[in-house]
């Protein structure tokens, strides 16, 4: 409207623009079924202003993040869970639910909605519009996913269907970015409360499809052709056969990898460490304070630092099995392995992502209709092998097992051990989950329903800001938690002091503290430095790689040696197994027991869960370190 | 239209009427459709059935599945939905009007 502002006989524009702007929203929920790209929207509006909430301690259920209007001034968007119906049956519905009624105290009451659908499946798509528009929040109705509207030959008359459900109504493609300006208009714009022609009697399933179908008629509304693709790709990675070693053969590609071009990654960014810390070694003056920069923090949290390519490179992996649609494959072909210890296709999602951080993967439990079903998934998923098991994993390794091919290139010695450190988690996880759903949780089935999403090529934008999500994530962690405990550690190593002088490391308070644990954790091979680490790792797993950097960095003995041939000495092979051993079952995870604390309301289930695991634990290395001398 | 919303099973019937056995979701194969007719499940389930697009009247199609068959992959208002074995059993359908089950040309 800028051109033709001072043009007083401009009548054509259809948009007449109030002198000033007019109010803004201030919060706006976005809301759609599963899988409309609600949270690609999410993104493309709030850019990298968004809150990383998949974080105890921040307590936001639902992601929120601040979309910046072009006139300066912002919005606050609320991404709900997706759902199907407004009537709730699961928590993730509740939460949806709760947002837009405003009854949860810790999220204001949205202002205006925008309500997302796949255009490719409008029909049915629709029938969550009607209980959306009822509400009488000023609505935008965003048909999503124009491209594969048009590619596959569907189209709309937007005019009519505006006109049928008295909304605006926009057709977009969040994945590409097309027409996200007319989202940032409605945003803007001045907000009416939505005048549907009709609505149908929101309880009744039949008439609400009804309705939505006469909409869609209305609206000259022709469905696209089936996704040829789609097809294509499901008779291979659904074929009896093929599917199943496809599925295998992209797990063991997926360990291969993250071996082979992690390493050189990770010795880059070790290499930056080392070099960093030497030159700023070379410009303090000698003393407390370099010894506690250097051998503290440096070390320490650069010890952990270095892990940061590989982890990245497994949530990449995650990533592009999620965004392409695969992990719905996965689901359907790991369910009847699920229904063998009592579970269902809809947990193998969350017990996946568990592989990459249990945190988010306990959050997503909320899709599991069936209560006890939820609880048990909660309780397993700490068992699947996290990216910070993962950084311990590949230093005891790397310190223990020679580089050596097994089945020529396809698998080296390491990654065949590795694949066995998460065979061994997995299968915990599967023993427990049979144990509960016999006893405690023992439960009657609910329906599995699973929909398979289209095939669609993730995209670099939205990989790439889940890379950006996880990288502040992982540092903020080396910067807070790892942070702390290493200079408390470094205190801790050079306290109390003798004749003016920091004590030998084994006198000092934390030496003296892993002496006195070292009875229990003898028999397990592990000497008090170990303990040390151990007692650390409650606050984060990677966390002892840490502590171990700071111990060893501030013995005289071993400060020259690196972390890996410092283990290698203090370790027995029959030690190293039992050190892994412990690291596959024990729960060291604050987070983790904060989220099941938060999501299973109460200390019961956190309590056992930890008293349980950390018993398999000792029980596990202890076994180890007896039958390997 | 009859909508069945039941959670009791069917009383079996005296075995000297003649019995046709109910055509449900597992007795069609893949590329096979059919009307489905009735949703014998608790109510709250078979609700989120019917948001999905099961509804009675709405032609179903059998689509791929987990190797062994279980659970099936359904083509249903525009969408794919995977059902286990022991969900698609409670789906009753009726054959078009042809009387034998219409197939439609594998994907």
């Amino acid at each position: 409207m800028g051109a033709c502002g001072d043009c007083g006989s401009c009548n054509s524009a259809a948009v007449v623009a109030f002198p000033g702007s007019p109010a803004a929203p201030k919060t706006v929920a976005v809301i759609g079924p599963p899988n409309s790209g609600k949270t690609t929207l999410f993104n493309r509006l709030t850019g990298l202003r968004q809150k990383v909430a998949n974080f105890p301690g921040v307590t936001v259920e639902q992601h929120t993040g601040i979309a910046q209007l072009p006139d300066g001034r912002s919005v606050q968007l609320i991404d709900l869970p997706g759902v199907y119906s407004l009537s709730p049956r699961s928590e993730d519905e509740q939460v949806a639910f709760d947002v837009l009624t405003g009854r949860r105290a810790d999220t204001p009451k949205p202002e205006a909605v925008l309500l997302v659908l796949d255009s490719t499946n409008m029909a049915r798509h629709l029938m969550l519009a009607a209980p959306i528009l009822a509400l009488g929040l000023p609505t935008l109705v965003i048909l999503n996913m124009a491209d594969d509207l048009h590619s596959r030959g569907g189209r709309v008359d937007l005019d009519k269907l505006s006109a049928e459900l008295g909304a605006p109504v926009a057709l977009i493609s969040a994945r590409r970015g097309e027409g996200v300006d007319q989202v940032f208009d409605f945003l803007a714009g001045a907000m009416t409360t939505p005048s549907p022609r009709q609505l149908p009697v929101l309880l009744d399933v039949p008439k609400c499809r009804q309705w939505a179908g006469h909409v869609g008629s209305q609206a000259s509304y022709r469905a696209p052709a089936p996704p040829k693709w789609t097809r294509r790709l499901d008779a291979v990675f659904l074929h009896p056969v093929a599917g199943p070693l496809l599925f295998l053969g992209a797990v063991i590609a997926i360990f291969q990898t993250i071996f082979t071009v992690a390493d050189p990654s990770k010795d880059a960014v070790d290499w930056l460490v080392q070099h960093s810390g030497n030159w700023v070694a070379s410009v303090l003056p000698n003393g407390l304070f370099k010894s506690l920069l250097i051998d503290g923090v440096w070390t320490g949290v650069g010890s952990v630092v270095v892990f940061l390519p590989q982890v990245l490179l497994l949530f990449l992996f995650i990533g592009i099995l999620e965004d392409s649609g695969y992990l719905a494959r996965a689901a359907l072909i790991a369910d009847r392995t699920m229904a063998k210890v009592g579970l269902q296709g809809k947990s193998f999602i969350p017990l996946l992502s568990a592989y990459a951080c249990a945190v988010p993967a306990i959050m997503s439990t909320r899709t599991i209709e069936n209560k006890r079903d939820r609880i048990a998934t909660i309780l397993i998923a700490p068992f699947m092998t996290c990216s910070a098991r993962l950084q311990v994993y590949t230093l005891v390794i790397a310190a223990f097992i020679p580089r050596r091919p097994l089945l020529g290139w396809l698998l080296s010695v390491r990654a065949a051990a590795m694949l066995g450190l998460y065979l061994l988690g997995f299968l915990a996880a599967v023993v427990t989950a049979r144990l509960l759903k016999s006893s405690i949780l023992k439960s009657g089935r609910t329906p599995f329903l699973l929909e398979m999403p289209s095939y669609r090529w993730p995209t670099l934008g939205s990989l790439g800001l889940r890379l950006i999500d996880r990288s502040k994530v992982f540092l903020r962690r080396a910067g807070t938690i790892i942070l702390l405990v290493t200079v408390i550690l470094w205190i801790m190593c050079n306290v109390p002091f003798s004749h003016g002088k920091p004590p030998e490391i084994a006198d000092s308070l934390a030496g003296t503290i892993g002496r006195t644990i070292e009875p229990a954790i003898k028999p397990l091979g592990f000497n008090w430095k170990i303990g040390v680490g151990l007692i650390t790792a409650v606050a984060a797993r990677e966390t002892i790689i840490a502590t171990l950097g700071t111990i060893y960095g501030t013995d005289p003995e071993s400060n020259k040696m690196g972390l890996q041939a410092a283990l290698h000495r203090d370790l027995t092979p029959g030690g190293a197994v039992a050190l892994l051993i412990f690291f596959a079952f024990a729960m060291q995870c604050i987070s983790t027991i904060a989220v099941v604390r938060r999501e299973t309301g109460g200390w019961k289930w956190p309590i056992l869960q930890f008293t349980y695991m950390t018993v398999l634990a000792y029980v596990g290395a202890l076994a180890a370190a007896t039958l390997i001398r | 239209m009859q909508l069945s919303v039941n959670c009791d099973q069917p009383e079996p019937l005296p075995a000297t009427l003649p019995v046709t056995l109910p055509v449900t979701l597992v007795d069609l194969r893949r590329g096979d459709a059919a009307i489905l007719e009735g949703i014998d499940l608790p109510p709250d389930d078979a609700r989120r059935l019917m948001e999905l697009g099961f509804l009675p009247g709405t032609q179903i199609t059998a689509g791929r599945s987990a190797p062994g068959g279980d659970p099936r992959v359904f083509q249903v208002d525009g969408s794919e939905i995977a059902l286990r074995r022991e969900t698609a059993r409670r789906l009753t359908v009726h054959r078009k009007k042809t009387g034998r089950l219409e197939r439609t040309p594998r994907a």
